[in-house]
């Protein structure tokens, strides 16, 4: 009890303290126009600090997560651990800011937090060293199995092009709120895996959007009805080659940076230009503005920026 | 010793090292650690001995340990620590209970010529280097498959109703499993065996052990010369005949008040059986009792020639064989030449002469890539675990199966060094790869390759294409498992006939970061 305390009240100070830095340094948020999700920006960027004390700034800029989450809300946070891999080679999602997310959704008051993913490696082991397990566990989070067929169910995606119908974790169905926390990283097929990719990582058979067109399934996949509420990008460690699972740490550029926006579209645009893309090339995300699924333009955007 | 104690003793201690060995192979979630397996295995004869012929005396003493036992006690090994003979012993006891009459065993002739027909066999196959009879007949390793076959699927099942249950209550402690068959023709052994092995106990106690087990034969030579044996006291007897009844050795010739000390599995249900205190456990009398026993002198010979030839001599016609080409077959999809060996089993060919298909690492594996072989290696090597990259493939951090293989089979392969082993090499099928043919991006392949060996170079439009740098493979199979082609992948793995050593992938500068938003 004492440790929940502890990370409670730390967790206050520090929300606190960037408040107190966002208002002192950025007047804007003051006068940021409410946007129709409720979010003060299209897409909130941090730069410079762990992951943790960036996620707490930029939630804050972004209106701090009680405008995503209400009390009494089911939570499903899906990150992405495909990998049996440590939490240094930049292959999953940073375990600190998974933990920082979950501690975030319970003080917005949120009855459970659930975490999952359907990983490429042995699920059991990406769990474990990817450290999601442990900062799930210490954050007090559930985390829930995803490695046999059992816990998906069959569902239809609206005009759908090449992905008509896929089956999708029951979680993502049961759960009142879901959020997206993707890491950015390079990948060998896609050339880039961010928040649309990532949800490869919530249906079973992934082998059917490879056979099937994969940049097209991607994009499909974003018409289906339960979209994320929420999209949190990892850019502490940024894969630039070598990707989706890395070979060594020298595939990794320490950006420091994490994007926070409801759109998927512009966040992953956000993770191209990181990575020294143009939006446009990466085929999936430009299908997905095509089809609306959100804004490629960064230009027409109102992004707030801040450095740590 | 008289009384029930010794019987008491051997219950309790069988079921200790039946739910151990249970476990052992139903540990689906691999809680045991590392350091558990060596223990636990270490007394099992036939993977002991196999591993004393590979990797001599310093890996493996085990079986030497279980020599002495029996030559001081006899075959205590039987009854006490091979988990075949325990389940047996299960068996028989449930079929005692559906049948009274089962539970009456009386003396019976033993099946000598065929007992030592399958010795011979067994020991001359050793000799020239094969492991094929024993991986049949390894008591053992036919347990094991058992458990693997038969227990785990229960014990999933199980699991899967708990965790379903725990589920609907928000607790994910248990996780869902999904079942799979291994392949159908992989359960034809298993299935003979259960049969022949369960209706035996069932019925005649431990007719097995003393008919068709090689390790039970072998061990009842030595008995022979034991210093312990169940004697009768010649003053006491009556003559009741219900020691013989007792015996699930049928062993117990009470008519002549002899004991088939080669049969005995020192069980000790005669010694309780006794009314009068006329049967003890204890060292063999100079006398009458031995003097009977007619020694065979080309016995003794038999026992001491096995000895020499099982240990030494076999490293020396092992040595001067002339590798056998593993079986090329035809039907195998992809047009794979060689099968892939697990890391650590250094070639096909030593491979498949010390593996006796216990199927523990087929259990240990968290990915399920190991899986039983039907003809890939040849028939005659039928049930060895072989990489099944349609199934499942070789997690790049992990080395279980050298951890847990008893036989030598898999030796112990470090990490580091598991990650520069080459299985095999993945080889490119164009013609079969959804980006040439649909035009479409993949490159699920490449996604999966832990060394980048499988990577994308640029192909026609916008599109990439995998191609293979074969120094750098590891033949994981990661790229295999990956290809979503049907029915045949675009990307296989071909084994190494003998394993190799990769080249380490490239070490690159770490990249530069940008100072600014680039938006």
């Amino acid at each position: 009890m004492k440790r929940r305390k502890f990370l409670r009240s730390s967790l206050g100070a520090g929300v606190a303290a960037g408040a107190m830095m966002s208002f002192g340094r950025y007047e804007k948020l003051l006068g940021g126009k409410p946007l129709p999700s409720g979010a003060n920006y299209d897409l909130v960027a941090v730069m410079g600090g762990e992951p943790a004390a960036m996620f707490d700034l930029g939630i804050q800029a972004m209106g701090g997560m009680g405008t995503f989450v209400s009390k009494g809300q089911k939570v499903l946070i899906k990150p992405n651990i495909g990998w049996d891999v440590v939490p240094d080679k930049g292959a999953n999602t940073n375990p600190a800011l998974v933990r920082r997310v979950i501690e975030h959704c319970l003080r917005a008051g949120a009855k459970e937090v659930y975490i999952f993913d359907n990983t490429c490696d042995n699920w059991v082991k990406c769990y474990k060293n990817s450290g999601i397990e442990q900062a799930a566990k210490d954050a007090g989070a559930k985390m829930v199995p995803g490695g046999s067929e059992s816990y998906y169910q069959e569902v239809t995606i609206p005009n759908g092009k090449k992905l008509t119908k896929t089956k999708v974790h029951e979680l993502v169905l049961s759960s009142d709120v879901f959020i997206n926390v993707p890491v950015l990283k390079h990948h060998s097929s896609a050339r880039m895996t961010g928040a649309l990719k990532n949800m490869m990582g919530v249906v079973w058979d992934r082998g059917y959007w490879h056979r099937n067109d994969l940049n097209q399934c991607i994009a499909d996949y974003t018409l289906f009805d339960k979209k994320p509420a929420l999209n949190i990008m990892d850019a502490y460690n940024v894969m630039m080659r070598n990707g989706p699972r890395g070979v060594s740490v020298g595939d990794l550029s320490n950006m420091k940076s994490l994007m926070i926006s409801t759109d998927w579209v512009a966040i992953d645009a956000a993770g191209a230009k990181m990575m020294g893309k143009e939006p446009s090339s990466i085929e999936h995300i430009a299908l997905a503005a095509a089809m609306g699924a959100g804004k490629m333009d960064l230009s027409s955007m109102n992004i707030h920026r801040m450095k740590m | 010793m008289r009384s029930s104690a010794l019987r008491h003793i051997r219950t309790v201690f069988s079921v200790l090292v039946l739910l151990i060995f249970v476990y052992l192979f139903i540990d689906y979630r691999g809680t045991l650690g590392e350091n558990a397996f060596g223990p636990i295995l270490y007394l099992q004869f036939a993977p002991s001995l196999l591993k004393f012929i590979i990797a001599g005396v310093a890996a493996s003493t085990g079986f030497i340990v279980i020599i002495i036992l029996t030559l001081i006690t006899g075959r205590t090994y039987c009854s006490f620590l091979c988990p075949l003979g325990i389940l047996q012993d299960l068996f028989s006891r449930m079929g005692g209970m559906i049948k009274r009459r089962f539970r009456r065993y009386g003396f019976k002739k033993p099946y000598t010529w065929l007992r030592y027909f399958i010795l011979v066999l067994t020991a001359g196959i050793l000799l020239l280097g094969g492991v094929y009879v024993l991986t049949i007949l390894d008591p053992y390793s036919i347990f094991g498959r058992f458990m693997t076959y038969f227990a785990q699927p229960v014990v999933l099942l199980i699991n899967n109703l708990l965790a379903s249950l725990l589920g609907k209550f928000d607790i994910y402690s248990l996780y869902r499993i999904d079942i799979v068959a291994y392949e159908l023709a992989a359960y034809f052994i298993p299935v003979a065996f259960l049969f022949l092995v369960g209706l035996l106990a069932f019925r005649y106690g431990r007719l097995y052990c003393n008919t068709v087990c090689p390790v039970g034969t072998f061990l009842g030579l030595l008995s022979k010369l034991s210093i312990f044996r169940i004697r009768f006291e010649e003053d006491k007897c009556t003559r009741c005949g219900r020691c013989a009844m007792a015996c699930k050795s049928s062993c117990i010739d009470f008519l002549n008040k002899h004991i088939d000390v080669s049969r005995c599995v020192n069980c000790f249900n005669c010694l309780d059986s006794c009314s009068e205190n006329a049967m003890s456990y204890g060292p063999v009398r100079l006398g009458r009792s031995t003097q009977r026993e007619d020694t065979d002198p080309s016995r003794r010979n038999f026992i001491t020639g096995s000895l020499l030839l099982l240990t030494g001599a076999t490293q020396l016609a092992h040595a001067q064989d002339d590798p056998p080409v593993p079986t090329k077959d035809s039907t195998v999809r992809e047009d794979r030449l060689y099968p892939v060996s697990p890391p650590g089993s250094v070639s096909i060919e030593s491979y498949i002469s010390r593996c006796t298909a216990c199927s523990l690492c087929i259990i240990a594996c968290p990915t399920k890539v190991l899986q039983p072989s039907v003809s890939e290696y040849g028939f005659a090597s039928i049930m060895q675990p072989r990489m099944d990259f349609h199934r499942g493939f070789c997690n790049y951090d992990c080395n279980r199966c050298t951890d847990v293989c008893p036989t030598g089979a898999i030796m112990p392969l470090m990490i580091e060094a598991k990650k520069l082993t080459q299985i095999g090499k993945a080889v490119f099928i164009k013609e079969n790869c959804i980006v040439h043919t649909e035009k479409t991006a993949c490159g699920a392949c490449s996604e999966h390759c832990p060394t980048k060996a499988c990577h994308m170079v640029p192909y026609e439009g916008n599109l990439l294409i995998p191609e293979v740098k074969d120094e750098i493979c590891i033949g994981c199979g990661a790229c295999e498992y990956a290809c979503p082609t049907k029915p045949y992948k675009a990307i296989f793995v071909d084994g190494n006939p003998t394993h190799e050593a990769a080249l380490k992938p490239e070490a690159v500068e770490l990249e530069a970061t940008p100072e600014d938003f680039p938006f």
